[in-house]
Order: structure tokens, then sequence, then C-alpha cells
């Protein structure tokens, strides 16, 4: 990429230089197809991790009556996450914030460990591109076909290629984001409703911004969204250290370089022949020769044209390679290179970090209950002295009922011995219990009032709810204000 | 003057805007394309937004503002969305006008719509005078205990909700007057002294058995006939009961004498003119659920 110098040779006195150009234009990237094994792996995880987006919203997975059967769900409608058999409601978004944290470790580990491997494979962004310069590839031709094309005037041929060439990313676009939509609805439903026009509004709306978004990243800001827009970059500068694996030119064996004919000898020079291959595949057009950069994304295209190139002239493989900093620096030193080191303090902490979170969570979902019980305390008033002097205070209680079906459930208060209370709604009278009916798979609000009598100071009682079928239950201990 | 040298920075060879602040200079650089395609963008929608929406102020006569193209008015569009609202919460107030008030509070379904409607209608036209949650205020009867002046059952709320009380112009009403002893000369103020003091005795606060002794007659003939012989009140002429802890306008000495010698005849309005009935069967099953329905 261009940067930008300031002239600083310039004299007082002397008639000023033009202006400098501080809107550099992108320079095009034509990157070549590249061959080999990185190569092959990045078309599998492409292949696999397509395959996954596109095809998940439609695996199905029983879910009872009144539920949309499908295995991986968010629905807006019941506030609910479904995740084949893990079923996450409002009152459990701490899984959702566990499942974010987990995910940032994981791709901290795999940061110190092998690099930005994240980008160069994972990526959407990277995935989608590296989809989309397919398509122009089979359109418009490889790297010098292209450049040709794009220089030469407008004509036929050129017209019908680009225009297929965005016809079919549009179509890719759509796709992508109308699967993305399945990922909210019941996805035979939207996909037959949306032809018809009864898909929910949402969804043609999201179903849009995404088609753009993918249209317009994958097919014309590709690497400057890596480059300018990611936040990646930067952060990963402070996970990655000399003992992680990056895509690494090693300078001790390619310098000096230079183009080198047949009948010459390999003494006294390095083995890269500066054929600018390694350039030439690059995505985001850097030459990795120089060193490690910001825009490298680590996609390893660069390692198969070289160690293609060294097979041709006859060399050892590998004078591009996923290598250490310090290995390098040990080999041009002439110094033992060191082992690679796995272990690490960091990579340490952040797999002891990722096991201890993840079992947590996997014991929290394993251990998760059907049934929960939230009690909110009126603040207005705060508590009431009825006409016999006994103090009564107001809960609201919030019976949580996550199985499919309706239940009966028994509400008692503790910790309070002459304490009694009265439901709203259910029949009059004060006692220590009520029984009350839950219905399925939902929330119910029931009203309570606790009269506590006069000559008992409490400051404190404890609601429990007991399903009378299974005995499974929840407490809850709340305030309870007499005004002393 | 500053001459065409002067203009030019020298490290970076661009021209300067000329002010210099503590000698740092202002480069004169161009600004972001983006950045001004973004501000003609912004210009050319103000405009188009000023032909479709109503934006700039009219001259006298003219209205207050011109309408614009689209014709577009809030306060119309509030009312169609207030419709709405209303259509879809005629439903459940069908069914609440159907049901008894009972019915409605036996009723899972329908006891939750209406605790909802009736604390937001409550909130809205009673807490001013009866506080959040009923909790009540000198001179405000708190809603939230068992304490009722006329009644606390769900059919005796709904009356007083629909009639007010000691409302002028609703002849249905819950009225009664206490006669005010002082102002009006019917009692001296020793007099008052003294049935203050009988009236403290209730709740044995008394300190001057003299005082209740003399208090004794002027009660019996006085007070009795609204509060009873023994002080307990009576529900059917809202008459409060005088033995108990709760007191609506304060129960120290000098509040009480300034009640027998005043009287305090306070108002509640008669809502039925300002809410439909279902609202106020909604309204009525929300009161009875705060603390201290009977
Ligand atoms: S320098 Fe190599 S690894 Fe980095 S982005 Fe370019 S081709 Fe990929
Ligand atoms: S591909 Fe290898 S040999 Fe060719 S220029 Fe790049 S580093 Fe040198």
């Amino acid at each position: 990429m261009t940067r930008i110098t300031l002239d600083t040779s310039h004299k007082p006195g002397a008639s000023p230089p033009p202006h400098p150009d501080l809107y550099a234009k992108r320079r095009q990237i034509y990157p070549k197809l590249a061959h080999g094994k990185f190569r092959t792996v990045k078309w599998a995880v492409m292949a696999v991790t397509l395959a996954v987006y596109y095809i998940v919203p439609w695996i199905r997975w029983n879910r009872g009556p009144g539920i949309p059967n499908q295995a991986v769900l968010a629905d807006f409608e019941s506030e609910k996450l479904y995740f084949f058999f893990i079923e996450i409601w409002p009152q459990e978004a701490y899984y959702l914030a566990g499942l974010l944290i987990l995910a940032a470790l994981s791709l901290f580990l795999v940061t110190s460990l092998l690099g930005r491997v994240w980008c160069g494979y994972a990526c959407p962004q990277t995935v989608w591109t590296d989809l989309y310069v397919w398509v122009e590839r089979a359109f418009e031709g490889d790297r010098a076909a292209r450049m040709r094309l794009d220089h030469a005037p407008m004509s036929f041929n050129k017209l019908w290629r680009k225009a297929g060439k965005h016809i079919v990313w549009l179509v890719i676009a759509f796709w992508t984001g109308g699967a993305f939509v399945l990922y909210w609805h019941d996805a035979p439903t939207v996909a037959k409703g949306w032809f018809t026009g009864e898909a929910p509004l949402s969804a043609y709306w999201f179903a849009g911004i995404l088609t753009f978004t993918t249209y317009f990243l994958a097919g014309t800001m590709r690497e400057q969204v890596c480059t300018y827009m990611c936040p990646w970059p930067r952060i990963q500068a402070a996970l990655t250290d000399e003992h992680a694996l990056n895509v690494t030119y090693r300078y001790d064996r390619g310098e000096p370089r230079g183009p080198k004919r047949k009948s010459e000898g390999w003494e006294g020079r390095g083995d890269c022949v500066d054929c600018n291959q390694c350039v030439q595949v690059c995505p985001v057009g850097i030459d990795i020769r120089n060193g490690s950069q910001l825009e490298c994304i680590h996609c390893a295209l660069c390692i198969d044209a070289c160690d293609e190139m060294m097979l041709r002239v006859e060399r050892p493989t590998g004078l591009i390679a996923y290598d250490t900093d310090v290995a390098v620096a040990a080999r041009a030193k002439g110094v033992p290179v060191p082992k690679y080191r796995l272990i690490r303090s960091r990579t340490v902490l952040y797999a002891v970090l990722i096991a201890l979170i993840g079992s947590l969570m996997i014991f929290g979902l394993l251990t998760k209950s059907t049934l929960e019980m939230n009690v909110i305390k009126d603040r207005s008033p705060p508590f009431v002295r009825l006409s016999g002097g006994d103090i009564q205070n107001g809960y609201t209680l919030k019976l949580v009922n996550k199985s499919t079906e309706a239940r009966r459930m028994t509400i008692s208060i503790e910790g309070a011995p002459d304490a009694e209370m009265k439901i709203i709604g259910l029949e009059s009278g004060s006692r220590k219990q009520f029984e009350v009916p839950v219905a399925a798979y939902g929330v119910d609000r029931y009203r309570v009032l606790v009269v506590v009598p006069k000559t008992e100071d409490i400051q404190q009682i404890t609601f429990r709810v007991t399903d009378n079928a299974t005995g499974e239950s929840d407490s809850n201990r709340v305030a309870f204000r007499s005004g002393n | 003057m500053s001459s065409e040298k002067d203009n030019v920075d020298p490290h970076s060879g661009v021209e300067t805007t000329g002010h210099s602040w503590d000698g740092i200079q202002e480069l004169n650089n161009p600004l972001p394309r983006w950045w001004l395609y973004v501000w003609y963008i912004t210009i050319v929608i103000s405009i188009v937004y000023m032909v479709l929406m109503p934006a700039i102020p009219a001259l006298p006569g003219m209205g207050t503002n011109t309408t614009g193209l689209r014709n577009q008015s809030d306060r119309d569009n509030v009312a169609i969305e207030m419709g709405k609202l209303d259509a879809a919460r005629q439903v459940k107030a069908e069914d609440l006008l159907k049901a008894s008030l009972q019915d409605i509070e036996q009723d899972r379904d329908l006891q939750q719509f209406s605790l909802a409607m009736g604390e937001s209608l409550f909130e809205s036209n009673c807490a001013t005078c009866h506080g959040t949650g009923g909790r009540g205020a000198k001179g405000y009867p708190v809603l939230a205990d068992d304490i009722w002046l006329w009644d606390g059952t769900l059919s005796g709320i709904e009356t007083t909700l629909h009639h007010g009380i000691r409302h002028t112009s609703d002849e249905l009403t819950r009225n009664s007057a206490m006669p005010r002893f002082g102002r009006d000369k019917l009692l001296s103020s020793a007099e008052i002294d003294d049935l203050v003091q009988y009236v403290l005795n209730f709740s044995g606060r008394s300190d001057s058995q003299a005082a209740v002794q003399r208090g004794q007659s002027l009660f019996a003939s006085q007070c009795a006939v609204c509060h009873g012989d023994g002080g307990k009140g009576n529900r059917t002429i809202g008459a409060p009961n005088l033995t108990d802890e709760d007191w609506l306008y304060g129960g120290e000495e000098a509040d009480i004498y300034t009640t027998i010698f005043n009287a305090r005849n306070s108002h509640m309005p008669a809502w039925t003119d300002r809410l439909d009935d279902a609202s106020i069967k909604a309204l009525a099953v929300y009161v009875h659920s705060l603390g201290g329905g009977e």
C-alpha cells in the first residue's frame, strides 16, 4: 500500500510543492490462484464453514407443541435461544455471556499458538471474499487475464463477464442474507412465506441488509475490511509474541535475493529468486519479504506459491513458512534453533481459563432446573400496618416453568414461624402455604401478601416453590420491612 | 499582512490559513472527500425533508408551519396509534364488562389483564393523591391496608370509584358530614379539649382522667351517633374507627383538636364521567389487590 510521506526537504522560500495526496486511492489487487497444501486446506475450510452456515437452520429437533422444531434457533417471540438440547431463557442470558467469553479466549489461545489462523482461514470475511474471488476468476480468468480485462475498453466480452460476475455475487449475497434470517424463525415456514409475502417484515429487512453487506464487503471492500475496519489486527499484536507461529519469510535463507539463470550456481546468494510469486498470490497485496505486517492475514498462500517455485528451481521448500521470530533470528545468528514451545505462560493461562469457564458452563447446563422463581418486593408502600398492628408486605412472585407440561406447585414461606400469606385471586384466607397451577412452558405471576404479627421482629423471609409431582424446588430470600 | 511565503508551512509545504496560535499554525488541508460527500448528501436530504415534511414556521395568519407534501402530523399519528391500542384493548374490555368482579379476580387471564390495566390507570389518575401502590398520605387513605372508611369489598370499591366521596354533583356519591364543632360554635374550646382527651383515651393515651370523665357525656351526645358508643365507627356512613392506631388526619392531640374544631370532609371525585366502565372495573380489581381487599 502507498504510505503518506511528508516532504521535509522543502526549504522556506522555494516555491511550494504540490499538495501531498492525503487520499490514497485503493490499489486494485489481483490475487493469483495458488496451488498447494494450504490452498487445499483453505478450500476445505471454506466448504465446511459455508455448509455449516447454510445447512444448520434446516436441522430439525423435536421440541414439543407450539415451538418450532428447529435445532438452532434464536426465537424472539418466546424470548428463548435453542441450541440442540440446550435451551436458554432470558433469565439465563449469562450463558450467552459465557459463550462469548469462551469464544474470545479460544481466539486468544489460537492466536498465541498459531498466529492469525482465524483471519487466514475461518473468518467470515476471508471465507466469503475467497468465494467471491473464485467467482471472479471463473468469469474473468486468473490474475493476468483479469488485469488485461480491466484495462481493455468496454466490449461485449468485457460486459458479459463483468455482468455475470456481479449477478452471481448478488445471488450468493442474497442466499447468505436469506440463510441468516432462518436462524431467527422456523426455517421452512419463513422460506415458504418468503415468496408469498407472508414472512415477517423484519425477515425481509435483515435479509436485505445482509445481502447488501455481503455483496459490498466481500465484493468490493475485501482486504480493506481487514486493514482498516477490523480491530483484530491491532489486538492480535498484543497477543502474539516472538514464540508464536507466523507466516514468515526466512530471510536468513533467502537473502541476498535475485533472479537466477539455470547456468549459475547457488553459491554466495540466497534462495529467493525474486520471482514475485509470493506477492502475486497475496490477497492483501503485500510483500511478505518485508517482514511481518499489519495487513497480513496469515493465509499462507505465499507459502504455497514459494514452495512451488522452490520445487521448480530444485531447492528445499519452506523459504516462506510458518515459523517463529526466535527461530529465524537464531538461524540468522547461526545458533541452534530453539524448539517450538507450545507451553508458555500465556498459552497455559488461556487454556486454564477456557477449561474453567467451559466446565462451569457445562456443569450449569447439566444441573439446570426446569423451575425458577423470582420474587419482586413492593416498594410502594414498603410495608403496611394493619388495623390490628400486624405488618403486611406485598410481593410479586414470578414462577418460571421451563418444562412443556402444566404443573401444580406449592408456594410456602419459611423463616418466620408466625407469618401467614394470602394470594390474590386464590380462595381467600391466610395460610402458610398455597397450591397454585403454573402453565406449561411459561411464566406465571402471583401477587402474594405476607402478614407477620407485630410481636415478631423479622427482617427477611424465604419463599419456596415446590413441584408437587417431582419435588423439584426453588427458593428466594427477600427482605421483609416492618418500619423498625 | 503576510506575504505568500509566510503562508506556506516549511515542513509539509502545505499552505496555511495564516492563523497562528502560540506559534502553532493551521494547515489549509482540503477536507476528506468522503466527509464532503456526506455533507452534500445531508444538504440534499434536508431540502427533500423540508419539501416533504412540516418544517418551516409559517408567517402569521398562515397556521403554525408549512405542512409539507406528505401532510404528516405527529398529532394524527399518535391518535391513530392510540386508536389501534384501544381497539386491541376493546376485546378484553368486553370480557371484563361481561364478567363479575369476583370472576375477574379468579380468572387468571382476566386478572392479569386487569392488574396491568388497573396499575397504569391508577398511576395516572389516582396516585396523585393516594400515592404509588396506594401508599396513602395525610388526608388520603392508604389503600394497601385493611382499614376502610366505607367499604373494601370489590363492589364497594367499584361504587366508590363510580360515584366518588362527597362529590357534589353525583347523587349516589358516598356522603356524610362531620359538624364543625368549634368553627360553628357548637362547642366551646374547653369542651373540645375534654373531647380530645376522651378520644385519646380509646387508645389509652389520655393524660387527664378528669377530662375524660367530662368528655364522656359530650361524646355520647355529640359524637356517638356516628362513631358509635365505643368509638368503633360506622362503615355505612364512613365514620372512622377512633379506637385503632390508624389516623387519616393524624392522631396527635393537636390533630384531633383541629379535626373536631373544623371537621374534615375531604372529597374524592366520581370517575363515572372520566373513565369507562371497563376501566373502573379493572381499577377496582387492582385496588382490591393492593393488600387490604375484603
Ligand atoms: S503475505 Fe502471505 S500469508 Fe500474508 S496475506 Fe499475503 S499471502 Fe497471505
Ligand atoms: S515466491 Fe519465494 S522465491 Fe519467489 S519472490 Fe517470493 S520468496 Fe522469493
